[in-house]
């Protein structure tokens, strides 16, 4: 699989980070670098095979549904860029 | 060799018998590896260093020496991989995303550490977000491995991501450390620096307030100066969390007192597939050693199959980085410090985003949210999957008729930065560590001989899920077998 610059453009869309047009090209060779070596997982046959999504606990614990924490907002916005009180600051989104 | 580093030279076990038998205090410990802090600084081991609170907690284990309320951890000073949240210290993964951030809480594992009693020294370097094999990727620069020969041009990598944390233990800058493992990120530092290195079962560590990498596969564990110093310190480490939901409820277990099992009439199996084309033959004769060794030891080796083997790599870096791309959504420029203004909301995102990850994260979250996307999550996230399957079956087979497996655990010995120039190349550092990643098993690296540069070796035993003990058995056989006692040319407080 080689991917094309637009392509990388639009992933980076997606993942939300900033790529400069003059990296599009040489960020297009690596990451069809990596994708072509991992192409090789093409050849296991896995017809009929669960896929293992994490090791260990079949199921995920339960608890009891009460509250256990909380009453922290001035801890939880400490390293906010820009808080506003108990609130994260964030550029307009509604015009 | 003065009294002070000989202080330095000091493993876990010994410095508690010294404290103990009160030869000196945490405070004069402490104040040993205080002064040798410029030579930790040469290595750039450290991100951030803690000199007044290890004079507190040296002081509290002074305290607790006296009340004799001490437990094996008391006094010892060690680092903290910068993955592990801190509360109150800069807590950084070596990324510029993560600004000055202070966490509010301390994770589970570092503060069962400090509960224990354990000194901290400081916050080791390490690749950015734990993503590298060299730790080069640090937005705080690279580590210099220890063993880095006199007049190199480069200075050698100490592997990575656990980097700082390993070339710290290695060159008498800490008695110990902690670090993460997603696909070999202990061991493989370990090894390229000459010490010991564990990833326990996934699940017998608590991940909470560990910064994320990928989530099912992320393990911490201990890097040590001796097998019984990871028994002891993965004994402070390990424990269940309910603040992590995937952390185990096995029953707690004395590892130090299970090192005295032995292996008399153990099986060891010796995965054929792990002897991969163009191994070097250092590697291999290393390797021949090691089973030499466990055959004295009155271990019996049995050749097994792991056939997926050379599939866990590709399969690995689709796992980790569809986790990772998941993972690191979270640094927006809301919560985190870092913040690159934009025209909107979604332009800020991009910019915070695009300034704070360096090339390495970047390209990993790329691949990640590739693999993810519409049309491609079952061609590549599904296979992936599946293949992590049959992995794990490969090993639940070969752990029918053995009780551990015996391999090397790096590809080569250390290298210098510019050795290795492409993503994929770097990759293949973890080659034999990351199947036992794959499957969460627990596996160790033991320093067990030099390269013919000089350059330590280690071999790595995976064992079953949740016996660590028969790992650190066949560890310890190891150990004292290759009796490696070479110490590298940097060495804190070596100097008059």
């Amino acid at each position: 699989m080689s991917l094309d610059r637009d392509t990388v453009a639009d992933i980076a869309r997606l993942a939300r980070i900033n790529v400069s047009d003059g990296e599009l090209d040489s960020l297009a060779g690596e990451l069809s670098q990596i994708l072509n070596w991992v192409e090789q997982l093409n050849s296991v046959d896995t017809k009929g095979v669960e896929p293992l999504v994490g090791v260990g606990t079949a199921m995920a614990p339960l608890r009891q549904d009460v509250v256990n924490d909380g009453g922290q907002a001035d801890a939880v916005v400490s390293n906010a860029p820009d808080a506003v009180g108990p609130y994260f600051g964030v550029p307009k989104v509604i015009e | 060799m003065s009294a002070l580093s000989d202080l330095l030279r000091l493993d876990i076990a010994s410095a508690r018998k010294g404290l103990a038998d009160k030869q000196f205090t945490a405070r004069e410990l402490t104040e040993a590896y205080l002064a040798a802090a410029d030579d930790a600084r040469a290595l750039n081991g450290f991100i951030t260093e803690t000199p007044e609170q290890a004079l507190v907690d040296a002081d509290a284990a002074d305290a607790r020496l006296q009340a004799g309320n001490a437990v094996a951890m008391t006094g010892m000073p060690i680092a903290q991989k910068d993955l592990f949240c801190t509360k109150g210290i800069r807590t950084t993964a070596a990324s510029k995303i993560l600004g000055d951030f202070k966490p509010e809480y301390e994770s589970t594992v570092s503060g069962k550490l400090k509960a224990d009693g354990a000194v901290l020294l400081g916050k080791a370097n390490l690749d950015e977000f734990a993503m590298g094999s060299a730790n080069i990727t640090s937005a705080f620069g690279p580590v210099t491995n220890p063993w880095t020969p006199e007049g190199a041009a480069t200075p050698l990598t100490p592997g990575g991501s656990s980097g700082g944390s390993a070339a710290l233990v290695a060159a008498g800058a800490a008695i110990a450390a902690t670090g993460t493992d997603t696909g070999g990120s202990i061991r493989q530092p370990a090894a390229l620096c000459g010490v010991v290195g564990m990833k326990p079962t996934y699940g017998r560590c608590s991940r909470w307030g560990v910064v994320a990498f990928a989530s099912s596969l992320d393990q911490s564990g201990p890097i040590t100066r001796s097998v019984r110093d990871a028994a002891i310190m993965l004994g402070s480490m390990a424990g269940h969390d309910p603040k992590d939901s995937t952390s185990a409820t096995a029953a707690p277990v004395d590892f130090e007192a299970a090192l005295a099992g032995g292996v008399k009439g153990m099986r060891v199996g010796v995965p054929r597939e792990y002897r991969t084309d163009g191994m070097p033959a250092e590697i291999d004769a290393l390797w021949q050693e090691g089973i030499e060794m466990a055959k004295a030891a009155g271990a019996e080796i049995v050749d097994v199959s792991l056939p997926m083997t050379k599939m866990a790599l590709p399969a690995y870096y689709i796992v980790a980085l569809a986790e990772a791309s998941s993972n690191l959504a979270r640094y927006d420029g809301v919560r985190y410090c870092a913040r690159e203004d934009g025209g909107d909301l979604t332009e800020m995102y991009s910019n915070t985003r695009g300034t704070g990850f360096g090339e390495e994260v970047r390209r990993r979250i790329l691949i990640g949210t590739y693999v993810l996307s519409a049309g491609y999550y079952d061609a590549y996230y599904k296979q992936a999957q599946k293949v992590r399957t049959l992995i794990a079956n490969d090993f639940n087979t070969a752990f029918n008729n053995v009780d551990v497996l015996l391999t090397p655990t790096t590809p080569s010995a250390a290298f210098a930065a510019g050795d290795v120039d492409d993503p994929v190349a770097m990759y293949m550092n973890d080659i034999f560590t990351v199947p036992a990643s794959m499957a969460g098993l627990p596996g160790i690296s033991v320093p067990a001989g030099l390269s013919a540069d000089g350059l330590p070796l280690g071999l790595q035993i995976i064992g079953k899920p949740f016996d660590e003990a028969s790992v650190l058995q066949m560890g310890q056989a190891i150990e004292d077998a290759a009796g490696f006692d070479k110490t590298p040319r940097l060495l804190a407080g070596a100097k008059p």
